[in-house]
């Protein structure tokens, strides 16, 4: 990492334990990471590697044992949150995208991304105004009116990268974003993350198994055993 | 901000629909027992007003007529028209019975009456009142008959002359109207067989029988085989007179019974139907339960086909209190359809029933607030199952 400027994300000495006592299991053993604006990394790993747990440590969705997490320099987590409300926290600087698109069915595709701002208070004019810019600029807007059922898996993801940059968060979470694409759908997904990480300047960090697409990364984040292990790709 | 609800509800519109359609016919079963319990009660009401008595004379020691048999010879109104206070007093008898028409048995209650007296048919729809000495009647529409039909009471038939409308007894029985001599004859007539072995028992009986007075076997013949008895009174009080001051004068001078509007209201509303209103209304909180926990399951049902939407939501940072508008909202709307249609197939079905059904619009606003509390209550449970989602669910691994 050669980046001075103020990260967008960084983590020193994450740990999360479940359980206690003889039965407790040590998930995440002091993971470090350190992502700049506008960055694309990725993190791979076995199962049972610690990935999923990461992703929801850094999700605020579940409680860090000890270590600390900072979002654009702001201490958000040290041995206890710092921040009071989560559910902020997430819908205002935590963007998602997951394995499944996990679009909201009964909205159609410009209130799934206009829920986001909505729920931040934006009014209902101005947070379509919002969605139908991201899905322009994702070419959907043209399913703009449309069921996310009658959407391609690919139209769908899509929709999902539009939902997670609504709120313009600094920081995007993507969980297998590409598993139920086939390999060139994958790399248009990979493709809209990183132009999208430019345009937005947002840190994403993307949790794969994809061959295909981990040659993409410029940095690549190892996990095994609850340790992280950075690799410079260099692409 | 958007209704979650409202899209939810308009994206699986046929679902909620026919699930509102069920709860609804649920609902309108519901709203027709209380119909049918308030027909019961206008039924009892309708009695008492269509008399035209302030006062009722009965029996000593009765809750008659309508409540408990009751008998009075039929020479205590004179006793009574001679009170201060009494506008006017009129014999009436009461009896129910099986008329036959069109090879059908219908049941009715036969009223004798004196023309123009309290007891009277009120105003009629068709035809004319009474005014014959004998075998004419008015009936109930619901007894079916035409004007210018027969009616066979006991031995004797009677002309249709006027038709009537909700002049029922206190169980919902059409009334006929006959004339109150026939009515006293029809009430205590013997059949033939009983008159003649009566004869021969007074005959053979000595004290009625004496060779030295000639035609005292004949009079007390005479005097068993025609009724001279009532059961009723109705009393009609002047102007400016206190009814319940007349009622206590009648009890307290003429030893007998005498009950005031309220009084037979209090009798006929709330000890005749006692019975059958405690039935209707455990069928009552029983129909509400079950509605309760036919919503509370259908609304869980769908919640827990939500479970990754709304762990989605959680996680995009929708408040817990907007999904829990959602799923009260749903279950309102789904309340509020069943409603509609509740009280729409009540109001098409009631006039099917045998028995006067009576939807009172407070009923039905009634209902309808039961129906949101239970809507309310049936989401708790969903709600909670909701709140209990852990946002976590919607990241993998």
């Amino acid at each position: 990492m050669a980046d001075n400027t103020t990260p967008a994300i960084e983590l020193r000495g994450l740990c999360k334990r479940y359980g206690s006592g003889d039965t407790a299991v040590d998930a995440l053993k002091g993971v470090d990471m350190r992502i700049a604006p506008g960055e694309v990394v990725g993190l791979v790993g076995p199962s049972g590697s610690g990935k999923s747990t990461l992703l929801k440590c850094l999700g605020a969705v579940i409680d860090p044992t000890a270590g600390q997490m900072f979002l654009g320099g702001e201490a958000i987590f040290d041995g206890v949150w710092k921040v009071k409300d989560l559910r902020t926290l997430r819908r205002d600087r935590i963007g998602f995208v997951f394995q499944a698109p996990y679009l909201i069915p009964f909205l159609d595709v410009t209130d799934n991304v206009a829920l986001l701002p909505m729920l931040a208070g934006k009014s209902n004019k101005e947070a379509r105004r919002r969605a139908l810019e991201l899905l322009e600029a994702l070419d959907v807007a043209h399913r703009a009116k449309s069921n996310p059922a009658l959407l391609s898996g690919g139209e769908q993801q899509r929709v999902s990268i539009a939902r997670a940059l609504a709120n313009n968060p600094p920081v995007i979470l993507a969980d297998e974003p590409t598993a139920p694409l086939d390999g060139e759908r994958a790399l248009a997904v990979v493709k809209i993350l990183n132009d999208m990480a430019q345009q937005h300047q947002t840190a994403i960090i993307v949790v794969t198994h994809d061959e295909k697409i981990i040659p993409t990364f410029k940095r690549l984040y190892h996990i095994r055993d609850g340790k992280t292990y950075e690799e410079s790709v260099g692409k | 901000m958007i209704s979650l609800a409202a899209r939810d509800i308009a994206h699986s519109w046929s679902k909620y629909v026919l699930t509102g359609i069920g709860l609804g016919l649920l609902i309108g079963v519901t709203l027709s027992m209380a119909g049918i319990f308030r027909g019961m009660v206008d039924d009892a009401q309708v009695l008492l007003r269509n008399s035209q008595a302030d006062v009722w004379v009965v029996q000593k020691d009765t809750q008659g007529p309508y409540a408990e048999s009751s008998s009075l010879p039929d020479d205590v109104y004179r006793c009574i028209l001679g009170m201060p206070g009494v506008q006017q007093a009129a014999n009436v008898t009461y009896f129910t019975m099986q008329v036959q028409h069109q090879g059908k048995d219908t049941r009715v209650m036969v009223v004798g009456f004196g023309s123009g007296q309290p007891g009277a048919p009120p105003s009629l729809i068709a035809g004319r009142h009474v005014t014959r000495s004998h075998y004419e009647a008015v009936a109930d529409v619901k007894a079916g008959f035409k004007l210018g039909e027969k009616i066979r009471i006991r031995r004797n038939e009677y002309t249709i002359v006027g038709l009537s409308q909700r002049t029922v007894s206190s169980g919902g029985d059409p009334m006929v109207f006959i004339p109150l001599a026939d009515a006293q004859a029809a009430q205590f007539q013997k059949d033939n067989d009983a008159i003649v072995s009566g004869r021969e028992r007074t005959a053979a009986n000595p004290a009625f029988n004496r060779p030295n007075v000639p035609g005292l076997l004949e009079a007390v013949q005479m005097s068993q085989t025609t009724s001279h008895n009532v059961n009723a009174v109705l009393v009609q009080v002047r102007a400016g007179w206190d009814a319940t001051q007349l009622a206590a004068d009648i009890q307290r001078w003429k030893h007998l019974q005498a009950y005031t509007y309220a009084d037979m209201e209090e009798i006929s509303v709330k000890k005749l139907i006692a019975t059958s209103a405690k039935q209707i209304g455990l069928f009552l909180v029983i129909l509400t339960i079950v509605s309760t926990a036919i919503v509370s399951f259908i609304i869980y049902t769908m919640t827990l086909g939500k479970i990754r939407e709304i762990a989605v939501l959680k996680l995009i940072g929708t408040r817990n209190s907007t999904i829990s508008w959602m799923i009260l909202q749903e279950s309102l709307g789904l309340g509020l359809v069943g409603f509609i249609i509740g009280k729409t197939v009540a109001t098409l079905w009631a006039p099917v029933f045998p028995k006067y059904v009576l939807l009172l619009p407070l009923d039905a606003v009634l209902g309808l607030l039961v129906i949101v509390v239970v809507c309310t209550l049936a989401s708790v449970m969903a709600i909670r199952a909701a709140l209990k989602v852990d946002p976590a669910e919607a990241i993998g691994g």
